[in-house]
């Protein structure tokens, strides 16, 4: 069954303004498309059930990155080739740059926006890990005004979020203080273009005399939706990295992912792969640089 | 439930264009069934394969996953705009000279994402050329005179009137 195009209302109002008067007229109506890379597929396979569609492709008040003294600001209509066009981004936030690059391939980069993919929220979005580790926090707007929120709390359920039905997600802030912390990403996936993660682990830590004084670790496609994995961290926060710590780390870890069989993988080896890249990124910085 | 048509104006290779359709058509179908620009492919229809690429105002895109009203106003190419004059791209004769197409459906968008490589970057690596046409799926020829194609046409406009005029 293919989309019918005469099925679906389209609108461009071209303006932030003009989008956000639209939704908070009839709140819950309105679809917004942005880059179209995920909502395309669904009308192409006659799967959209969204009648009313707003664009959001081509209005400068959503496209656009700001670095100030604290922090890196990133509209949610920059696309993933904006994000790794960025010189401060490659530079500071290398994480976020890499997952950039794993979004589908430059045809898909060139359109897709990072607001689309946290909106979205797929559970195997290849940003979020990144921006969980970084303590991001997103900035939502309607014509009432704007909020913010950290990032982590974004999510609320399988393909659920925080925003009302006359909101928009409107920018996400990444606070710039990484610097001398160890950072590490990794994703698995059938190949290296256009696959969709089996599973994928991020983690960002400061080290004082071996001892872990700050640590985030997150991962996509092992739950719901991409999350923060607290027991994990909660393990590795204030100890030496030692066998024992991975052991408990690693212990950790499986008591908190919930990872699913599914087409692309199954639970078990999610289950086993995310922990050995937790492992991997702790060996990394171990003394001995191989802890088993 | 009433929806009308939208009145589109672009460029497509060059020439000023208005159609009027449906503002959710794909830009894909807008070029098949309304400008009768047969080069582009449909392959997958969900942006897995690149069969439909094409370059809107400068950047690589599947045009299957664009719905024509975010068109308006756009400079587009296909591969019907890459040869001049009746002579074919340097892309497009090393193509034939390297054997880079067998079955041809993959082939127009192979060259659209070739173009923006080339443009982007004119003398890329083996790796860059493979990460440029990562998004583009090929079932006959296995990738290798693909990437021997571009590869020859690098060579050739190094060899060719570009650097003569250079030299010259």
């Amino acid at each position: 069954m293919r989309g019918d195009p005469q099925a679906h209302q389209l609108v461009a109002p071209g303006t932030l303004h003009g989008v956000l008067s639209l939704l908070a007229e009839e709140p819950g109506a309105w679809t917004p498309i942005a880059g179209g890379t995920e909502l395309m597929v669904a009308y192409a396979a006659g799967r959209l059930n969204h009648r009313k569609l707003v664009s959001l492709w081509g209005i400068p008040d959503l496209r656009w990155i700001e670095v100030s003294t604290d922090s890196v600001v990133i509209a949610a209509g920059a696309t993933f080739r904006d994000l790794r066009d960025h010189p401060a981004i490659a530079a500071e936030f290398p994480l976020l740059a890499k997952a950039a690059g794993w979004i589908g391939s430059i045809a898909n980069q060139s359109r897709a926006t990072l607001g689309g993919n946290l909106v979205n929220g797929s559970p195997a979005a290849d940003s979020s890990p990144a921006l969980l580790v970084y303590d991001a926090e997103v900035e939502m707007i309607s014509a009432c005004g704007r909020r913010r929120a950290p990032y982590r709390e974004f999510h609320i359920g399988y393909k659920r979020n925080l925003l009302a039905p006359d909101e928009l997600l409107y920018a996400v802030h990444v606070p710039r203080r990484n610097a001398g912390q160890r950072q590490y990403i990794r994703k698995v996936g059938t190949r290296r273009a256009m696959a969709i993660s089996k599973t994928a682990l991020a983690g960002r830590v400061l080290l004082q005399n071996r001892v872990v004084q700050e640590i985030r670790l997150a991962a996509a496609s092992v739950a719901a939706f991409p999350a923060r994995l607290y027991r994990a961290e909660d393990a590795l926060l204030g100890k030496a990295i030692s066998p024992e710590t991975m052991r408990a780390t690693r212990a950790a870890l499986l008591s908190e992912i919930v990872p699913i069989d599914d087409i692309r993988s199954t639970a078990e080896y999610r289950r086993v792969v995310t922990a050995n890249l937790l492992q991997e990124f702790l060996s990394s910085f171990a003394p001995d640089g191989t802890i088993r | 439930m009433t929806l009308s048509y939208s009145s589109i104006e672009f460029v497509v290779n060059r020439e000023r264009c208005q159609v009027s359709v449906p503002p959710m058509k794909r830009l894909l179908d807008v070029l098949r069934e309304d400008l009768g620009l047969t080069g582009t492919k449909e392959g997958c229809g969900e942006g897995e394969c690149g069969s439909c690429s094409v370059r809107v105002d400068g950047e690589l895109v599947n045009s299957c996953m664009i719905p024509v009203l975010q068109a308006q106003g756009a400079h587009i190419e296909t591969v019907e705009g890459l040869s001049k004059s009746g002579e074919l791209h340097p892309l497009q004769k090393a193509f034939l000279a390297c054997g880079g197409a067998q079955c041809g459906i993959c082939t127009p968008g192979m060259l659209m994402a070739a173009t923006h490589l080339l443009a982007q970057n004119p003398t890329p690596s083996i790796t860059e050329i493979r990460e440029g046409l990562a998004g583009n799926l090929c079932r006959c020829t296995g990738f290798v005179r693909i990437f021997d194609s571009v590869i020859a046409s690098i060579a050739q406009s190094h060899a060719g009137p570009g650097r003569k005029s250079h030299a010259g």
